[in-house]
C-alpha cells in the first residue's frame, strides 16, 4: 500500500486538466506580462512597493488560488462518476486521499507561484533571498482556506455547476483582495476587504518587503477563516459519505 | 441451505432488512456463503440484489440484521483489502490512462496482481495507453472489472458485471471468472440472466421482492425455475396424489383449477391424463427457462410475498 502512488496520480490529474493548468499557470503569467511590462516603473500606494512587485504577488495569488481549489473540482467529478463510491470499497483511507489532494494542490500552486516570480524578476522585481522565501511561505499558508473551500464545494455541489461556482469564487476573492490592483486604499471598504483571506495573499509580497511579515490582523483573519472552514469541511465530508 | 461448518466464515448475514422511505427493498435476508463458493444472486430488477450487495460491501447500513465478511464487519474487511468489488453503475475518473488507473487501484491493496496480467485477462492490453474518458461502454466495463480484480482479494463482489458487454465479451468475462473461482476465490455476483447464473455459479440464490425465494445448487434452481407449468381444471382433487405424479415438483390449487410445477412436463402430462381421466382445460404455461423464471419471480402485485418462499 503506497500512498506515494496516489499522490502522484492526483498531481498528474491536476496537471493534465487543461482548464486548471490554464487558469492556475498560464493565465496569471500572460496577464502579468501584459499588464506589468507597461508599468514597470510605476509604484503603488505604499512607498517602496513597485507595481511589478505588487502585481506579481497579485497574479501569483490568483493562479495559486485556482491551484488550491482544483482538487475540490476533481472530487466533485469523481463523485458524479460514482468513482468515490468505488474508492470506498478499496482499502484507500479517506485521510490518505485528503492528504494527497492537499499535497497535489500545493504541488501545482508552488510552480504557479514560482513562474510568476520569475516573470517578476525579468521585469525588475528585486528581493533578497529571505524575502523571496518569506513571500512564498506566506502565500502557501494563505492558501489553506482555499484548499478547504475546494474540498467543501467538491463534497456539496453537483459537478456541472461547480466549475462556474469555483471560477466566480476565485475571481471574487482575487478582485476584492486586490489581485488586479488595489480597489480600496482607505476607509470602511478597506477594513472590509482586509477580512478576506485573499487580501493577505495579495499583500504577501508587500508584507515580506516592507514589514517582514503580515501584521497580526492578517494572521487572525486567516486563522478565523481556517477555523470556520475546518468544521464545514468535516460536515461536508460526513454529509457526502454517510452510510445510510 | 447449504450446510456450512462453524469455522467457515465467508459472508454471513442474518435478518437483513432495508427500506427506502416506504419501499421495502430487502425484507429479511440470511446469507451463509462459505469461502471458495461462487454464488449468483439471481432476480429481476427491483428484487433487492443491489441493496443486498451494498450492505455486504458496507456501503449501506441495514435497518436491521447483521452482516460479516470473513468474520469481521464489512468496513474492516474492506480496509484490510479482502474485498474487491464492481458496483452496478459508475464510470472512471478522468485525466488518467487505463494502465495508470489499474496501477493506481493496485497500489491500494497489500498483495495486488500484476497490472500487465490483469490488463491481459480483461482484454485491455491494447487499450492500456488510452484515456479513461475515450472508451466505449463495454471497454469501461472491462476496466471496471480490471480494477475489481487487481486487488487480488479473497472475495469478489460483482453487481451485474456483464451489463453493457456484448455477447463475445460476456463469454471472455466468464472464462476469467471461472479461472478465479478455480483458484479458491469467493465470488458473489448479481445477474438477471438465468443462463449466466446457471453456467457460472455453484449456487443460485433467487431473489424476488426483497427476499430469497430459492437457494440451492444451480442445477436444482434451474429445475425449479426452468420447468414448465401445467394448468388444468380438476375440481376437488386430492393435492398429494397430484404431487405424486412423475415429473411434478409442486402443486397449487386456485379454485377448481390446479397448477402443476413440473421438472419434466413430458412425463407429467401423460401421467396426469392416465390418473385423472376427468381432467379438463389442460394447458402448458411457459416454454422457455426465461419465461418460467419470470413466472416465478414477477409477482409484483402479490400482496403475500411469503407464499413465494415455498
Amino acid at each position: 500500500m503506497s500512498s506515494a502512488t496516489h499522490v502522484r496520480y492526483e498531481l498528474l490529474r491536476s496537471l493534465r486538466n487543461p482548464l486548471m493548468f490554464g487558469l492556475s499557470i498560464v493565465l496569471p503569467l500572460v496577464v502579468y506580462y501584459a499588464v506589468a511590462s507597461g508599468n514597470r516603473h510605476a509604484f503603488v500606494y505604499a512607498a517602496g512597493v513597485s507595481f511589478p512587485l505588487y502585481f506579481m504577488t497579485g497574479m501569483a495569488a490568483y493562479g495559486a488560488m485556482f491551484a488550491a481549489i482544483g482538487p475540490g473540482g476533481r472530487l466533485a467529478r469523481d463523485r458524479a462518476r460514482g468513482w468515490t463510491r468505488q474508492l470506498r470499497i478499496t482499502p484507500l483511507r479517506a485521510r490518505t486521499d485528503y492528504l494527497a489532494k492537499v499535497l497535489a494542490a500545493y504541488l501545482v500552486a508552488l510552480p504557479a507561484l514560482v513562474l510568476v516570480f520569475l516573470a517578476g524578476a525579468t521585469l525588475g522585481v528585486r528581493l533578497d533571498a529571505a524575502q523571496w522565501f518569506e513571500m512564498t511561505g506566506l502565500l502557501l499558508i494563505g492558501l489553506v482556506p482555499f484548499v478547504l473551500m475546494g474540498l467543501i464545494l467538491g463534497h456539496l455541489i453537483a459537478t456541472d455547476a461547480l466549475v462556474q461556482v469555483m471560477g466566480w469564487l476565485v475571481v471574487f476573492f482575487a478582485l476584492f483582495g486586490g489581485a488586479f490592483g488595489s480597489l480600496f486604499n482607505k476607509g470602511a471598504m478597506l477594513t472590509v476587504v482586509k477580512l478576506l483571506p485573499s487580501y493577505w495573499l495579495v499583500h504577501a509580497g508587500e508584507a515580506a518587503l516592507v514589514h517582514g511579515d503580515w501584521p497580526a490582523e492578517g494572521w487572525i483573519v486567516l486563522a478565523c477563516w481556517t477555523a470556520a472552514l475546518i468544521p464545514l469541511a468535516v460536515f461536508a465530508y460526513r454529509h457526502d459519505t454517510s452510510i445510510v | 441451505m447449504t450446510a456450512v461448518s462453524a469455522e467457515c466464515a465467508g459472508i454471513r448475514a442474518t435478518g437483513l432488512t432495508k427500506s427506502y422511505g416506504s419501499v421495502q427493498a430487502v425484507r429479511g435476508i440470511d446469507l451463509d456463503i462459505p469461502p471458495g463458493e461462487t454464488v449468483a444472486l439471481l432476480g429481476p430488477n427491483g428484487a433487492g440484489k443491489t441493496t443486498t450487495i451494498d450492505m455486504v460491501l458496507g456501503l449501506r447500513r441495514p435497518d436491521a440484521g447483521t452482516v460479516t465478511v470473513f468474520g469481521v464487519p464489512p468496513a474492516s474487511a474492506v480496509r484490510s483489502g479482502s474485498i474487491g468489488g464492481m458496483l452496478q453503475t459508475g464510470s472512471l475518473p478522468d485525466f488518467l490512462r487505463v494502465r495508470e488507473l489499474v496501477s493506481l487501484v493496485a497500489s491500494y491493496y497489500p498483495h495486488p496482481l500484476s497490472v500487465d496480467d490483469v490488463l491481459q485477462i480483461t482484454g485491455m492490453e491494447d487499450l492500456a495507453g488510452r484515456r479513461t474518458t475515450k472508451l466505449s461502454g463495454g471497454q469501461v466495463q472491462r476496466v471496471r472489472f480490471a480494477t475489481a480484480l487487481v486487488g487480488n482479494t479473497d472475495l469478489l463482489v460483482l453487481d451485474e458485471p456483464t451489463a453493457g458487454i456484448d455477447v463475445e465479451g460476456r463469454h471472455e468475462f466468464w472464462q476469467v471468472m471461472r479461472g478465479l473461482a478455480s483458484q479458491g476465490k469467493t465470488v458473489v455476483f448479481a445477474t438477471h440472466y438465468l443462463e449466466e447464473a446457471d453456467a457460472f455459479s455453484d449456487r443460485i440464490m433467487l431473489m424476488a421482492h426483497g427476499r430469497i425465494v430459492a437457494d440451492g445448487p444451480a442445477t436444482e434452481i434451474k429445475a425449479k425455475v426452468g420447468s414448465r407449468s401445467v394448468r388444468a381444471t380438476l375440481p376437488g382433487v386430492d393435492l398429494p396424489s397430484l404431487r405424486a405424479l412423475p415429473g411434478v415438483t409442486n402443486v397449487e390449487r386456485h379454485g377448481d383449477a390446479v397448477i402443476l410445477s413440473c421438472s419434466d412436463a413430458d412425463a407429467a402430462l401423460p401421467a396426469l391424463f392416465a390418473r385423472f381421466p376427468e381432467v379438463r382445460d389442460v394447458e402448458a404455461i411457459g416454454g422457455s427457462l426465461e419465461e418460467a423464471f419470470l413466472e416465478l419471480t414477477a409477482t409484483d402485485n402479490d400482496p403475500r410475498p411469503e407464499e413465494a418462499a415455498e
